[in-house]
This record gives structure tokens, sequence and C-alpha cells, in this order.
């Protein structure tokens, strides 16, 4: 459970200060998909930090699990990433020359899970994520665009976070391709009941969420659900 | 994250990019084995340097005369050892006077031209006793020494070194001592005067400062006798009965012959008594420096080295910037980033510290083996090399390592 209580982010002071978030309120569920949605400079990547605990805010609170996360400091934070956010980025940020399955342990290897566990994990997330086994072994600059992003996925899941953060992740993709990772998310959300936050400025991506929440000029200005989302191409 | 992890993420990191490892490994595997092969020679040199000093005699104290002066407070010395103020009766006195001596000899010593049979050489003239081979180490290879009785008798009898007898007689490679037969029995001729050659000294090789083979030695009286004309001695040597007795011995020896030349103040003293262990721990002062400005001059090659393993690291955090931004996203605390990064440098210097060992050894064999110098490689100069190869990858790797793991999460993503 994710709580955010008029929350600003100013970047630099005195005449040079620029407020990204000018007070952003919002609650969102275990089990919800949301897409943070708006124009660029519209405070969503911004947003995206703050929620993915890699910055914190200038002013009011955040609750990560009912746990206050707006005043940790570097260290702190990293541990909080480490056991609760998954993250998967527009770039893909997989290691270069390292094999999928590697990749994917990555989050465990650093929060010390022991290697038989790691494996065993790493897997049911790429099959859940919809990687077939034959790729496991391969390094990651073998694969398409659509299975970088799906190896991307597995590692986000891995971990079992409360919360997986997308920050435009079919930016990079062809429509096609960009439906069917959207398509993993949307699976992900349903079958196996994941918190997904999306980011995104396309209304078409975030129309896959079940609720939108619009940021322009760092204010909400809309907040919306909406029952019948948009359909991907499951694969 | 496990060591396995870490390893394998440094085998990962370092095998990207082999040509530039590599090279960077070169640089310390340089500074490491010039570390290695100067410290052996160094230390081969030194050692060498003393077993010539105590191939001289063991326990050795010399004592010689003082500095003649003109007369006067300030008159013109004539360097020491030239004085004529040491007898046999002063070597007689020290041998019934100190205690812990086990052999006590004179030298006296004067530089002439010797002749045999068409045959001339110079060389130095040793007049001395039946004790000098105990005290100086000295083996007869033919025939025998200077006898007590010689000694008595003012004898013309020598006693030859081998390298003097070869410049006499001639050389013979076909035998042992490289010597012809029949050197034994023949006549020497010094200042003109006939002296029967009674035995060849076993070769000592050149010892450094003076060649003991290139000496005749007679009886100390027929050297006064005939070849100085006064009593006087050019040394008195004295064989202590053990190390630990030297001191005492060279101690004592002192305020004797102080007392007996009737000199209270020691400063004025017309003799110098010399220990053996002196001269060794001077030489051995001198080889240490020697090998401090050796091993100094290949340790700046190890510190350009080390520069070049920074170099390296700062390199790569900058190509890596994205890498560590995703790595912090994910969990990775500062910790496990600055470690990432020192482990990388570790490996890197530790393989070129390795590496330079077996480099330097090699050199130091080589040298050994072509005869240069008598090498000695010690496990502390291996031993310390590594550490201190260890020492440079944490000390170059240090700020590389901690620039990486102070990068901001969100910028480090947002590198181009």
């Amino acid at each position: 459970m994710i709580e955010v209580d008029d929350i600003t982010k100013t970047y630099g002071n005195g005449d040079n200060a620029f407020q990204a978030l000018k007070g952003v309120s919002f609650t969102i569920e275990d089990g919800e998909f949301v897409a943070i949605m708006g124009p660029s400079g519209s405070g969503k990547s911004t947003m995206m930090h703050i929620l993915g605990c890699l910055d914190t805010p200038t002013s009011g609170t955040y609750k990560l699990d009912g746990k206050d996360v707006s005043k940790l400091n570097d260290e702190e934070l990293a541990v909080i990433r480490k056991s609760k956010i998954g993250f998967v980025f527009q770039a893909f940020n997989l290691l270069p020359r390292t094999t999928v399955l590697r990749n994917v342990t990555l989050p465990l290897v650093y929060a010390g899970t022991a290697p038989e566990e790691r494996d065993k994990r790493a897997k049911s997330a790429l099959l859940a994520s919809g990687l077939a086994e034959t790729h496991f072994l391969h390094k990651s600059n073998e694969l398409s665009g659509g299975q970088i992003q799906r190896v991307a996925i597995a590692r986000a899941l891995v971990n079992d976070p409360t919360l997986i953060l997308a920050d435009e992740p079919t930016g990079n993709l062809d429509t096609k391709t960009g439906e069917i990772v959207l398509g993993t998310f949307q699976k992900l959300n349903e079958e196996h009941n994941r918190t997904i936050v999306l980011i995104t400025h396309e209304p078409d991506v975030a129309e896959h969420a079940q609720r939108i929440i619009t940021l322009r000029d760092g204010k909400i200005v809309s907040d919306s659900k909406h029952h019948t989302r948009r359909k991907a191409h499951t694969s | 994250m496990t060591i396995e992890d870490t390893l394998q993420e440094t085998f990962t990191a370092l095998s990207a990019n082999k040509v530039r490892s590599g090279l960077t490994v070169l640089g310390i595997v340089i500074g490491i084995g010039s570390v290695i092969a100067m410290v052996s020679i160094g230390q081969g040199a030194a050692s060498g340097i003393q077993s010539s000093i105590q191939s001289l005699g063991s326990n050795l104290i010399q004592v010689t005369p003082g500095a003649a002066r003109t007369a006067g407070g300030f008159g013109v010395s004539s360097g020491r050892g030239s004085a004529s103020t040491l007898t046999q009766a002063d070597a007689d006195a020290v041998a019934s006077g100190v205690q812990n001596i086990s052999a006590i000899t004179t030298e006296v010593t004067s530089r002439q031209q010797v002749t045999a049979k068409g045959t001339n050489t110079n060389t130095s003239v040793i007049g001395t006793d039946s004790f000098y081979p105990t005290v100086r180490n000295i083996f007869i290879d033919q025939g025998t020494f200077i006898s007590e009785t010689n000694d008595q008798n003012l004898a013309k009898v020598a006693v030859l070194g081998p390298t003097a007898a070869g410049d006499l007689f001639g050389t013979d490679d076909s035998q042992p001592s490289g010597l012809p037969d029949g050197i034994v029995g023949q006549t020497i001729r010094i200042k003109g005067m006939e002296f029967k050659v009674i035995g060849i000294t076993a070769a000592k090789g050149g010892s450094g400062f003076s060649n003991q083979d290139d000496t005749i030695y007679i009886p100390a009286t027929s050297a006064q006798r005939f070849l100085t004309g006064n009593n006087s001695v050019s040394s008195i040597d004295i064989q202590a009965s053990s190390a630990d007795a030297m001191q005492q011995v060279q101690s004592d020896t002192t305020s004797l012959l102080l007392a007996r030349h009737k000199i209270t103040d020691e400063t004025k003293a017309d003799f110098s008594v010399l220990n053996q262990n002196d001269l060794l721990s001077a030489v051995s002062n001198v080889s240490a420096t020697l090998t401090i400005l050796l091993a100094s001059i290949a340790g700046i090659s190890l510190v350009v080295g080390g520069i070049g393993i920074m170099n390296m690291m700062l390199t790569t955090v900058t190509e890596r910037t994205r890498e560590i931004g995703l790595r912090k996203a994910i969990g990775a605390t500062r910790g496990d980033i600055s470690r990432q990064f020192l482990i990388e440098a570790l490996v890197l210097t530790l393989i070129g510290g390795a590496i330079g060992v077996a480099l330097g050894s090699g050199v130091a064999l080589g040298i050994n083996a072509l005869g240069l110098i008598a090498t000695s490689i010690s496990l502390e100069s291996v031993a310390l090399a590594l550490i201190v190869s260890a020492a440079i990858g944490i000390l170059f790797g240090w700020y590389p390592a901690r620039r990486a793991a102070s990068l901001n999460p969100i910028e480090a993503l947002r590198y181009e």
C-alpha cells in the first residue's frame, strides 16, 4: 500500500528554485495497476523517483507499506529498494555480456539470498514474465528488444516487491512489441495480483491501466478509474 | 553479496576489456618484477661482500699503528698505519695480558720487487709467524707454512700465494692447483736476497679489497731484519675465542696498549684497533643503503603502475555509470558498489604482483646463472611484493571506487 500525502519537490534554491511537484496526494492499494501520465515537465519523472525511493520529497510524507520512507538517507533507501521495489526502465538496463539468468538474480544477490534459492526464484520470475526457458542462458546482448524488456520485468519481479515501477517501458519498442510488454504487466496484475505503477506520456499506453493519475505542472489534474481498460494482445 | 558473486562480477568486468586490463596489469608486473630483481641483486651483492670479509679470518681484531706526525701539535700526518709504534713486544704483551684470545699473530708488510729465473713481479711481502694461517683462515696447498723455528732462526724461506706463484713460475692448467709441479724447493729473490720456497697457500679468490692470493709470506723476524730494517710491525692480528668476546678483547687490548705506550687520552692513541664486526656492520650498512636505493628506483615504477590502475578504474567508472545507476536502483548499497570496484583494482594488482614476482625471480635467477652476481630471492621480499601490490590496489582503487559509490542513481541512470 502506497500513501502519498501533500508531497512537494523543489530543485535548486533562491531565484533558481524550481518546484517540480506542488503538493501531490494519492493512495494506491495493493493489487492496483496505475498509470501516472502527463506531458514532459509535468513532474511525473520526479514522482517516479520518489515512489521508487531513488529520491526523497522536499516536504510531505510517503508511506510504503505503512512505513514513512520520505526522510530516509541514501543507505536506508537502498535497503527499501532492494526489498520493496522492482524497476523497469525505458532504456534496456540489463548488464551486457551477462546471462539472462544472472541479470534476473542480481537483486537477490544484493539482498543476500542463497544461490539455489536465487536460481529457483529467477526461473519462476522469467516464466511469469513470459520468456521461454531456452533463452535463460543467453547473453543479454543476444536478445530482441521485447525479450530484453521481459527480462527486465522478471528482474523487477524476482524480489517479490510491494511495487513494480515501470518508467516508459514501451518507449523504445515498436507498437506491437509494446503491446506484448503491456500485456505482460496486465497478466502480472491480474494473475499474480502485483501492484504496478506505470509512468508514461502516451495516453494509449496509460489506457492499459485500471486507473490513470494525470499530472500537469506538478499537480494532479485528474485521477480516474475506468473498468473498461484497454486489453493488450497477450501472446 | 558473497565473495564468489563478487569474484564472478570482477571476472566479467575485467574480461570485458582484456587488452586494457592486460596493459594495466603490465604496469604492475614491471614494477613488482623490478623490485624483486633489484632487491635480490642488492642482497646477493651484500652477502658476497660479507662472505669476503669473513674469509679474512673469523673473530678477527686488527691493531694497526697510528699516523706518523711531524713534531708539534699540528704536525703533518703521513696517514694511519705509517707510524712505527707497534712492536713484537706489544703483541707478546697483548697475548699474555688479555683474556679470551685464541691466537695472535703479527704482520710486517712491505711491497717488494720479487724475481725468479728471469721473471719478476711486484707484490706484497708479509712477514709473519706460524699462527697466521689460523688467524687469517689461510690453508696450505703444497709444502708447509712458516714454522716457529723458521721465525726464531731468521730463516730465508718463503710461502707463496697462488697468484704470486703463477706470476713467478707460470701456470699449468692441467694441475688441480693451476700451477706447474716442483715450485716448492725452488728459490726466489726478494730485494736481492735468496729465499727458498717451502709452501704454496690454497687459493682464496679475490676478496674485495685486497687479493690474499697475490702475496708472499716470510718469517716476521726475517722481514724486519732484511726488508724493513726495524723492529716495528705493521699490524697485530688477534683472533678472539668467540664472537661474544670480541668487544672485551678489543677494549682490553686498547687499554693495555694505551698503558704500554703511556698515553692517557684515548683520542691521541698512536694505534687503532679495528674490529672485524665493525667492518662487517659498516659494509652491511652500505649494502643495505644500496639495496634501498635500487628498491626505491624500482618502487617508482611500481607507483607509476599504480597510477595506471587508478587511471583505468576511473575510466571504467565513467564508462559504467549507467550500470552503477542500475545496480543502485535494484538495491546495491554504497558498500556493494565500492567493494566491487575496489576488488577489481585489487585483483588486477594481485595478478600483476604474482606475474611480477615470477618475472623478477626469473631475472634474478638468470643473473645468477650467468654468474654475474650470486643473487638471492628471499621469501620476505616476495611476501612484501605481494602485500605492496595489494596495498597499491587498495590505495589506487579506493578513489575510483568511492567515486562510483557516491554516484547519484538518478543522474547515473540518465547518463549518456
